[in-house]
């Protein structure tokens, strides 16, 4: 036995028994542990398990294409790969820069820059930091995957605007969605999507972004990819078609090229906009990328404003485009009888001021129809002088001008019909009554948008028809008003503005075409004099308008042209543009019914329509 | 003398609740590993079982009161080797746990101290002759006990010197406590905690991260907490009745941490849900039962003292470890006996119940 001392004597039993009865009581407050976590949050923990291991990488749905009416494509998407840097591991991303920088030709201190300006973002949030990455690029991403572990491709829909900047202010451009869009759409965007910021791609946004798929994988603990759990596909965006004429399209942009200004043609019976440019203008494929702050900042501060379109948003004076809204008044108020002549000695004083004609010559004895011809300021002074503002804004505003025309762009501005009413309100004082002749002839107080003289001179022709104008072709019940003209007030005035291009003298008379009764109305809007315009060192002190249609009556197609900066006047600078546009609308008509023609007759065969032949020719 | 005790006089009842643990146990493994870098970890843990077993039986064979007059020479051999393994021993894992024995295969000397401190203690305590320990009885159970605690907490390994106090508490509870030391103990206990609060900061970096990461689980889930929740998702992403065996997903994705070892009972939680849960925390209830009735039954005092020594060792494992999987205490990286892949682990449970199973053969001898 052993040698030391044991003691024989037992301990209590009830301190064993105690221990006995510890366990248990611990035993139960462990499962109590258990049931809490397993069976009351049970719920709570699958889905954070979920989470865990599902990851959801979006499939981006690519934006629709928008077409010409004839189905030509002028916009669409391509895949395009970003390059990301992952930002898990500090310290490997320190060690790969140089070699970043040199194979992916990005500088270091940008790189550094736009790590720093991520660094509050969770880490596992990779950064974007080559949004178009070139095919060299992506090789050198892909054969460098074992020792540049940081970089990862991800591939994007781009945005392509096929003819750079024909259309481009109407078309509008894409952008990555604003804070305060993500905060409106209420979880529809995430951060980074793209979404149409202005023209077009804004005013159809809904129609052409498609709803973007979702790829779930389950993922492990270090977030590497086990396997694909199930895909919802992306829903392209669908295409729009547009009622833009590429054809008429390109004329208008090369006779517009190195001009400042706005031209807008559209179909006088429904509204439809066969071209619009607005000069200058950018790429916007240079915005489907990121736009460097100081690069924005600039165009944003622009003189000459190229992010504006000129023709829903420039209001300018209408000069003696005006008149023709003022012949119309004179008529259909009956105030002033039609027989109603002046003589123009080329000025005239009106309220102890003297208002010179564009003739200083003077224009004679001057009747109506010679007034419009003429386009005799002295006559239609008179003409104000008689009527009054009020009425003049009656009519003008019936004609839609001072108020938006309802096209579907974004950012229509109202330009301005002043009345007694607008000076009190926003001047608090009378109207002046040497105002209103300054207005007679398109000074002064009033101005409007080309698109709003469009529209004006195609009513008054088609006896008053307001149509809204639309770029989206088969646009649903588009807003059409009346304003309701006499047939004389009609008759006369139209004979006016075919005498402006076809009549010898007139202001449009270089204008004329053979077959086409092209008509029209010449405006040159001074903007300030040419002393002043001499002093500021600017020789181009006006704005030249031509706004034209055709034909005589009821038209077909109308076009408003309005120069800007120019040393020429309206018929001169305008005029040509209006002029090409008419004459290729109606070669076109001439031609296709030609076709329907030999289409008709089975044994000639036309060769098919060539409706890819203008797509791949880039527009400079 | 009588006759000599025999294998056939082993506790079969303990015997048979401890397989039941380990074959749960190498299902588990298997199952958190078999899709793995690390597959065929089961077989390996197996083997260890069977080492277990062996030395149980060698360890039994043994009469106790015979361990137990070697105990001071045991105590000088463990403090030695704990010395040594500070001195020479290489580093692994940030710890100098492991000393190459042979250089097959490495020892831990941590797990061999728990052995030795259980031998130590009970030969002590069996020599006290009052019915409640002196002063200096305490003193001397602090200072026996403390030695190994402080050689240990140097490594550093602060679970495995925290498994020896149960030890020590648990005996000098049994062989009585008077009343006043108890309220000095919960006093000086009571201090000991700001005091430790305040020390914190010399603890290890890797030890205040555990005790910030317990106090503050929500505070990175990606960092330091993120073991603590990822355990506490697979657990009560198991529910009631567990997402089946080898379907969990946050234990065959590798969500859990150390999902064979510390963290297998989150891994049994999450594929056999409460029910799993319940059976296994049942299992490891009845073996301290069993060793509780084993300690009842013991000869003398020497006997009971081992057995409940064993007992506090492996309850205190227990509790512990359940406890940290649920997310009510820090990660200590305690194991869970038994169960978790291990080597000297597994083998030092097997080497205790010897110890059990050399009170239990010999209850009735002489």
């Amino acid at each position: 036995m052993a040698s030391w001392n044991i003691n024989e004597e037992k301990i209590p039993q009830g301190r064993l028994s105690l221990f006995s009865y510890v366990s248990v009581i611990l035993a139960i407050v462990l499962l109590v542990g258990f049931w809490k976590l397993q069976v009351v949050q049970s719920g709570h923990f699958l889905d954070l398990a979920e989470r865990n291991q599902v990851r959801s990488i979006p499939i981006i749905a690519p934006r629709g294409p928008m077409l010409d009416r004839e189905g030509r494509v002028l916009v669409d998407s391509y895949p395009s790969f970003s390059i990301l840097l992952l930002r898990d591991d500090a310290k490997l991303i320190e060690k790969s820069l140089p070699q970043i920088e040199r194979g992916l030709d990005v500088s270091e201190e940008d790189l550094r820059d736009q790590l720093d300006a991520a660094k509050d973002e969770p880490k596992f949030q990779p950064i974007v930091i080559k949004p178009a990455a070139s095919e060299a690029d992506i090789a050198f991403v892909e054969s460098h995957r074992a020792d540049l572990p940081v970089l990862e491709l991800m591939m994007v829909e781009r945005r392509r605007y096929s003819y750079g900047e024909m259309l481009a202010s109407a078309i509008g451009y894409v952008g990555e969605v604003s804070a305060s869009q993500l905060e409106q759409s209420a979880g529809r965007y995430r951060p980074g999507d793209i979404v149409g910021k202005t023209g077009l791609e804004k005013q159809y946004n809904d129609v052409l972004e498609g709803t973007d798929g979702m790829r779930r994988v389950v993922v492990n603990s270090v977030g590497k990819v086990m396997r694909p759990l199930d895909n919802v596909e992306a829903i392209p965006g669908k295409p729009i078609q547009l009622t833009i004429d590429y054809d008429l399209q390109a004329i208008a942009e090369t006779d517009m090229a190195d001009k400042q200004g706005a031209v807008v043609a559209m179909d006088a019976r429904t509204g439809e906009i066969l071209a619009m440019v607005s000069r200058p203008t950018l790429d916007p494929n240079d915005f489907t990328i990121r736009v460097p702050a100081d690069e924005w900042k600039k165009l944003n501060s622009d003189p000459e404003s190229p992010l504006m379109n000129r023709v829903i948003q420039a209001q300018l004076a209408p000069g003696s485009v005006f008149k023709i809204i003022m012949a119309t008044a004179m008529l259909e108020s009956k105030a002033i009888p039609e027989t109603f002549t002046v003589f123009c000695p080329g000025h005239a004083e009106f309220y102890g001021r003297t208002f010179h004609c564009w003739q200083p010559k003077g224009h004679g004895e001057v009747d109506f129809h010679r007034a419009i011809v003429d386009s005799c300021d002295v006559y239609f002074y008179n003409v104000g002088k008689l009527l009054g503002i009020d009425r003049i804004d009656y009519y003008a505003t019936g004609l839609g001008l001072g108020r938006r025309t309802g096209i579907d762009l974004p950012g229509e501005e109202n330009g301005l019909m002043p009345s007694e009413e607008w000076v009190q309100r926003v001047y608090h004082h009378k109207w002046y009554a040497g105002e209103t002749i300054s207005v007679a002839i398109g000074q002064g107080a009033v101005t409007a948008t080309p698109i709003q003289m469009a529209r004006a001179i195609a009513a008054v022709a088609s006896g008053g028809l307001l149509v809204q104008p639309h770029l989206l072709k088969g646009l649903t019940s588009p807003k059409e008003e009346r304003f309701s003209l006499s047939e004389d007030t009609v008759e006369k005035v139209t004979q006016g503005m075919y005498g402006v291009v076809n009549e010898g003298g007139g202001t449009g008379g270089s204008l004329k075409l053979a077959n086409i009764e092209l008509c029209g109305k010449s405006g040159t809007a001074q903007l300030m004099s040419y002393e002043v315009g001499k002093r500021l060192g600017k020789n181009n002190v006006n704005t030249g308008w031509f706004v034209g249609y055709a034909p005589r009556r009821n038209p077909e197609i109308v076009v408003a042209a309005a120069v800007q900066d120019t040393s020429e006047h309206g018929g001169e600078a305008a005029g040509p543009v209006v002029r090409d546009i008419v004459k290729a609308y109606y070669e076109k008509k001439t031609a296709r019914s030609q076709q329907q023609a030999s289409a008709e007759n089975p044994s000639q065969v036309a060769p098919a329509h060539p409706l890819v032949a203008t797509a791949g020719a880039k527009q400079q | 003398m009588k006759e000599r005790p025999r294998v056939q006089d082993f506790d079969w009842n303990l015997l048979a609740i401890a397989g039941a643990i380990c074959s749960i146990g190498v299902l588990e493994i298997y199952s958190a590993t078999h899709a793995s870098a690390m597959v065929g970890m089961q077989s390996r843990q197996l083997i260890w079982i069977g080492i277990g077993l062996a030395g149980m039986i060698l360890i039994s064979s043994i009469d106790y009161h015979a361990l137990l007059e070697q105990a001071p020479a045991l105590y000088l051999f463990g403090v030695g080797m704990l010395l040594i393994v500070l001195l020479i021993g290489h580093a692994r894992s940030g710890a100098k746990r492991w000393i190459a024995v042979g250089g097959l295969m490495n020892l831990q000397v941590s797990e061999l101290m728990k052995l030795i401190i259980i031998i130590v203690l009970a030969r002590y305590l069996s020599e006290v002759r009052t019915d409640r320990l002196t002063f200096k009885d305490l003193v001397k159970i602090a200072a026996l006990t403390g030695v190994p605690v402080a050689l240990i907490l140097v490594q550093p390994d602060l679970g495995t010197a925290m498994v020896l106090v149960p030890v020590a508490a648990v005996g000098a509870f049994l062989a009585g406590i008077q009343w006043k030391h108890w309220v000095v103990g919960v006093v000086l206990i009571g201090l000991m905690v700001p005091i430790g609060w305040n020390m914190r900061h010399h603890l290890k970096p890797y030890q205040q991260q555990r005790i910030r990461t317990f106090v503050h689980p929500e505070e990175n889930p990606r960092g330091a907490g993120y073991q603590i929740l990822q355990s506490q998702i697979a657990v009560g992403s198991g529910g009631f009745w567990g997402k089946g065996f080898g379907k969990g997903s946050q234990n065959q994705l590798g969500f859990v941490p150390v999902r064979y070892s510390d963290f297998i009972l989150a891994a049994l939680a999450e594929e056999q849900g409460f029910i799993g849960v319940c059976v296994v925390l049942l299992l490891y209830l009845g073996l301290i039962l069993r060793l509780v009735d084993n300690a009842q039954k013991a000869k003398d005092r020497a006997g009971m003292f081992v057995v409940m020594g064993v007992t506090a060792i492996l309850g205190f494992h227990v509790l512990v470890n359940a406890a940290m999987v649920i997310g009510y205490m820090p990660v200590t990286g305690i194991p869970l006996p038994l169960m978790s892949y291990g080597g000297s682990a597994t083998a030092f449970v097997f080497l205790a119940l010897g110890l059990v199973m050399n009170v239990h053969m010999r209850r009735f001898v002489n």
